[in-house]
């Protein structure tokens, strides 16, 4: 590890603050993960460390080679963004798939389906003149 | 000492990192249905991609941000699909 000691000592503690905190907040959503009860509740835990864990990592990745390197290093930001924008449409695909599942055994404990939307105006004159826009 | 201190908190990184992995495996493998058997894998692809990114740091070479974009890509299909299986094709039995 011979490559940081060109690192002031100010890009050294921002680094380390931001890998400590991406870190915790990865362990803190796997634990979460492992000890919450029911699926509808883990599923929320690995956001965490999706979400500001792998942002701080991302941004301690991103000022250590752009001081070390005295450029502006950015393409780590490809691995954030594709990060924030994938993970919210694979937990939705899992929770819907989780709760079709769910109803298709009939557990009580999901939410039963909406009931189909009435129209309430089925029995009205046909040839009245539409008022509703 | 700037070396010092970001030796020290990759090192940290590295160890709560692996015990968030650990989290991940043992619910992998515990999960009583399916979905959380996936959400596990998908928890361990993230972890196992911030892993990298911490070891790219410790090594200060370039490279290995490219290989955890490929795992966090790779995870995105691997859950998209195993989660469009689950609701396709396992319900129908």
């Amino acid at each position: 590890m011979s490559h940081a000691q060109d690192l002031p000592l100010w890009a050294a503690i921002i680094v380390a603050l931001l890998l400590l905190l991406g870190s915790g907040l990865a362990l803190v959503g796997s634990y979460g993960f492992w000890k919450l009860r029911s699926f509808y509740d883990r599923v929320h835990a690995p956001t965490l460390g999706t979400s500001w864990g792998t942002g701080a990592i991302v941004m301690a990745s991103m000022i250590f080679f752009s001081v070390l390197q005295l450029r502006p290093v950015l393409h780590e930001f490809l691995v954030g963004v594709f990060v924030t924008v994938t993970m919210p449409i694979t937990l939705m695909l899992l929770a819907r798939a989780a709760i079709y599942r769910d109803r298709a055994e009939n557990n009580p404990e999901v939410p039963p389906m909406d009931p189909p939307r009435i129209k309430l105006d089925v029995g009205a004159d046909p040839d009245a003149p539409e008022s509703r826009s | 000492m700037s070396e010092m201190i970001v030796m020290v908190a990759v090192y940290v990184a590295h160890m709560a990192l692996a015990l968030a992995m650990i989290f991940a495996l043992a619910r992998m493998m515990r999960g009583p249905r399916a979905q959380d058997r996936v959400l596990g894998l998908d928890t361990l692809y993230v972890n196992s991609m911030l892993q990298v990114l911490v070891f790219g740091i410790r090594t200060g070479s370039t490279f290995y941000f490219e290989a955890a974009l490929i795992i966090a890509v790779l995870g995105f299909v691997a859950t998209a699909a195993l989660a469009k299986f689950l609701m396709r094709g396992e319900v129908i039995e």
